[in-house]
C-alpha cells in the first residue's frame, strides 16, 4: 500500500504516522507537501495532527483550503482511503469531506490524556482489525475536539452508521465523566456514507508499538495494510 | 466600503466560553448579566461602493470561510454605507 502523509505548515504528527506506517508495518510512504496538487499514486493518504496554519480562524479551516485538498476531495470521490487524525479530522469536517464540526471542548480545558473509545463498526477498512463493541486505549490531546452537529444530522449519523468511535468508560459504557471534550453523543470518530474517509480524535500512531506501552492503535494501520494486499505486508517478513 | 461581520455560536448549542465570561463577570458584581455568547468580529474592507454586490459577497465569504454554520451563525453590517 502507497501512503501519503500530508504535511501543513504546523502538522506535528506527521513524522508519527510516517513512523508507523513505514517502519513498523513497512509499507511505503511519501510526505505530500500542502501545496502539492497531486498525491503522487497514494492509496491512503493520512491528514495528520498539529496546528496547521497556526488554526487560524478555526482548526483546520485554512488547510481545507490548502491546494493538496482538491486532490484529496478527488481521491476520495474516487473511492481512496483517507484518514483524519486530530487536527486531520478538523481539515476533513472544515472541508465537509466528513459531516458535523468540531469546537472547543465543553471543559475550556485542553485535554491531554489517555481516553477509553468503544469501535463501533469493525466492517470498514480502517477497523476490520478490530471487533465491533471493542473498548480500546488510545490519548487524545486536543482543544478542540468536542463533535458537534445540527440534531437531525446526527441522528442521521446514528442511521447511516456512520460513527465509528465513541468515548466510554474502561468498560465500555456511554458516560459524560468520560466524555472529555463534550462531544455530541460521545462521538470521538466519524466516516463517510461511503467508508473510505474516516476522521478520529484520539491518536492512533502514539499507542502503536509495543515500546510505548499500548498497541491499541494499531490494529487501524493493520486493517489497511491487509485491505490493501489480503494479508500484512510485514506479516510476511 | 466597509463591513462588520460577527460570528457566533448558533443559539441551540452551549456556549462554553460565553458561559464562562458570564460567571466572571458574575463574580466581579456583574449578576444582572443573563447571558453571554461569545463570538468573533471581522473588519473588512472591500473595494467597492455597491451595497448590494458587497452584501452578497460577504456572505458567500461568511458561507465559505468566515464561518461554519455547522456550529455558527453571522450577522454582516456595511458600516459607512446604506447598511444590510
Amino acid at each position: 500500500m502507497k501512503c501519503g502523509v500530508v504535511v501543513f505548515p504546523g502538522s506535528n504528527c506527521d513524522h508519527d504516522v510516517y513512523h508507523v506506517l513505514k517502519h513498523v508495518l513497512d509499507q511505503e510512504v511519501v510526505f505530500l507537501w500542502h501545496e502539492d496538487t497531486s498525491l503522487k499514486g497514494c492509496d491512503l493518504v493520512v491528514l495528520p495532527g498539529g496546528w496547521s496554519y497556526g488554526d487560524y480562524l478555526r482548526g483546520g479551516a485554512m488547510a481545507a483550503l490548502a491546494p493538496v485538498l482538491a486532490a484529496v476531495r478527488a481521491h476520495a470521490d474516487k473511492g481512496g482511503f483517507v484518514l483524519g487524525i486530530c487536527n486531520g479530522f478538523q481539515v476533513l469536517t472544515e472541508s465537509h469531506l466528513l459531516p458535523g464540526a468540531l469546537r472547543r471542548n465543553a471543559g475550556l480545558r485542553f485535554e491531554c490524556r489517555d481516553v477509553w473509545v468503544r469501535v463501533e463498526r469493525a466492517d470498514l477498512p480502517f477497523t476490520r482489525r478490530y471487533s465491533e463493541g471493542q473498548v480500546i486505549r488510545m490519548p487524545i490531546a486536543h482543544g478542540e475536539g468536542n463533535f458537534e452537529h445540527f440534531a437531525g444530522e446526527l441522528d442521521r449519523l446514528e442511521a447511516a452508521r456512520q460513527v465509528v468511535f465513541r468515548y466510554v468508560s474502561p468498560t465500555g459504557e456511554i458516560d459524560p465523566a468520560w466524555n472529555f471534550n463534550g462531544s455530541a453523543r460521545a462521538i470521538a470518530g466519524v466516516c463517510n456514507e461511503a467508508g473510505n474517509v474516516l476522521g478520529l480524535m484520539p491518536h492512533p500512531e502514539r499507542c502503536a508499538e509495543e515500546v510505548l506501552g499500548n498497541k491499541d492503535g494499531l490494529a487501524l494501520f493493520e486493517s489497511l495494510a491487509q485491505g490493501a494486499f489480503g494479508r500484512l505486508a510485514g506479516a510476511a517478513r | 466600503m466597509k463591513a462588520r461581520v460577527t460570528v457566533y455560536p448558533r443559539r441551540e448549542i452551549l456556549d462554553p466560553q460565553g458561559k464562562a465570561i458570564q460567571g466572571a463577570l458574575s463574580r466581579i458584581g456583574f449578576s444582572e448579566v443573563r447571558e453571554v455568547r461569545a463570538g468573533k468580529s471581522f473588519e473588512i474592507d472591500l473595494g467597492t461602493d455597491d451595497a448590494q454586490s458587497a452584501g452578497e459577497r460577504l456572505a458567500q465569504m461568511c458561507e465559505k470561510l468566515l464561518a461554519n454554520t455547522v456550529v455558527e451563525e453571522y450577522r454582516i453590517e456595511l458600516v459607512n454605507g446604506a447598511g444590510a
